[in-house]
């Protein structure tokens, strides 16, 4: 894989990984086309670190005790997205740990908004679902929280259902940081924290938000949608139809190559 | 020890299953498993289902299949006789997982919604009252709110094949598991 001397590289579970310098763990794996689970993090934007399913466990050891059995002392664990990568780093990922517990974030993001994909336009392209599909997420195992959420009609040609955000702030950094119009924010704390668009009145329709805005097409979730764009492609034909998330890590790769 | 004893007759498992706040597609889909019914019923008998029309659980029925989530007072005296009198539960679909379009009107006044239903032009409102109609619970919950469930098998529906994967998994003696194209949450 190496085709100079000073290429470095660090291991994602088996697999020899290069990088550049500065990249960090999910950058670089990503590149190399080894998919590392995410939600707030993209490869457009600063990452955010708060979604935490993209968390590995960094040099993990195997140390012999003195009854000379064998003992494994964990890494420590952090956000893929924010960890440089290092020369000769040992990162684990596909562990059975690890997917516990991003099924339990999962499974957690789930009960903690309104999800019901059979009336939800984004259903079979919402990076949620597909991660629940791959997690293989059979149950919500907690109580539905069944929290009170309201639509926002308000915009010609953009609906905002904040039953299904997820808090990743993608919007709120497309349009902070690539559409400089800073239409979106996070507002309130703990279980009260929820989505607000920047006008007077609260509402979508009075921000200078347009449908072609990087900020109007991030949303990796159900909130916000395209009017008159609905179920335009038919079940089945669906990208999480055709391929498992999994399936699509170079999509997500900060050096796109030729898809 | 009887040493003419012939090759034991398996005993066929009993499984029961039921509709609540569903709509019977995942009794539909459970249909689209198609001819492979022929091999299933060589494992299992049905015991309370819509299939057999019988009104009540046998005391020792193995499986319970259940759709729909609870939106009423009788979901919850069936969805208690279910878990009384089967070893293992399912909750098969989207409402009997998170209570599913049914469970969208929790977030209105039960009081709001029965008003808007029964508002007759200038009569008022008459929301029937014969107490042979369950009442309905102010919320609609998925099932393993109100009793222990053992296996989820999530879709809307599940299709045939995921029910057949599912079913098969489970009668060898193996934990279900889905994979890639057979889960689905819609």
């Amino acid at each position: 894989m190496s085709n100079g001397q000073d290429t470095k590289t660090f291991f994602l579970d088996d697999d020899e990984i290069p990088f550049e310098e500065g990249q960090t763990i999910i950058q670089a794996a990503l590149t190399a086309g080894k998919y590392i689970p995410h939600l707030c993090y993209h490869p457009e934007f600063k990452p955010h670190g708060s979604c935490k399913l993209c968390t590995v466990r960094i040099d993990s050891r195997t140390v012999a005790t003195e009854d000379g059995q064998t003992v494994k002392i964990p890494g420590r664990a952090a956000a893929s997205c924010t960890t440089p990568a290092q020369a000769g780093q040992h990162v684990e990922s596909e562990v059975p740990e690890l997917l516990d517990l991003r099924r339990t974030l999962v499974q957690m993001l789930l009960v903690e908004g309104n999800h019901y994909c059979p009336s939800c336009e984004k259903s079979g392209k919402c990076m949620l679902q597909g991660l629940a599909y791959d997690l293989g997420v059979m149950s919500p195992h907690f109580p539905q929280y069944f929290s009170k959420r309201e639509v926002d009609a308000t915009h010609p040609d953009i609906l905002l259902d904040f039953n299904r955000c997820i808090l990743c702030e993608l919007c709120v950094r497309a349009s902070a940081e690539v559409d400089k119009k800073g239409v979106f924010s996070l507002s309130g704390r703990g279980n009260t924290k929820h989505l607000i668009c920047n006008s007077e009145s609260g509402e979508l329709g009075d921000t200078n938000l347009a449908a072609t805005d990087k900020a109007a097409n991030v949303c990796p979730v159900g909130v916000i949608l395209h009017k008159r764009h609905g179920f335009e492609v038919p079940y089945g034909q669906r990208r999480f139809d055709t391929a498992p998330i999994s399936d699509n890590a170079v999509q997500y790769a900060p050096v796109k190559e030729q898809v | 020890m009887n040493a003419t004893a012939s090759t034991p007759v398996k005993r066929k498992l009993k499984v029961a299953t039921t509709s609540l706040a569903g709509c019977f597609g995942c009794h539909m889909s459970f249909l689209d498993i198609d001819e492979r019914i022929l091999d299933l019923v060589e494992l299992i008998e049905f015991d309370r289902s819509p299939l057999t029309d019988i009104k009540h659980c046998s005391p020792n029925c193995d499986i319970g299949i259940i759709e729909g989530g609870v939106c009423n007072a009788e979901n919850v005296h069936v969805l208690h006789e279910f878990r009384k009198n089967c070893k293992i539960l399912i909750a098969m679909g989207a409402c009997a997982i998170n209570g599913g379009l049914p469970a969208q009107r929790n977030s209105l006044d039960i009081r709001d919604i029965l008003a808007a239903v029964y508002a007759q032009p200038g009569r008022g409102v008459h929301v029937p009252n014969d107490p042979e109609i369950p009442l309905l619970l102010n919320e609609v919950h998925p099932l393993h709110e109100v009793v222990k469930i053992d296996y989820f098998l999530p879709g809307c529906p599940p299709s045939g094949d995921a029910i057949w994967k599912f079913l098969t998994d489970l009668l060898a003696g193996r934990t279900p598991t889905l994979g890639h194209g057979l889960i689905h949450y819609d």
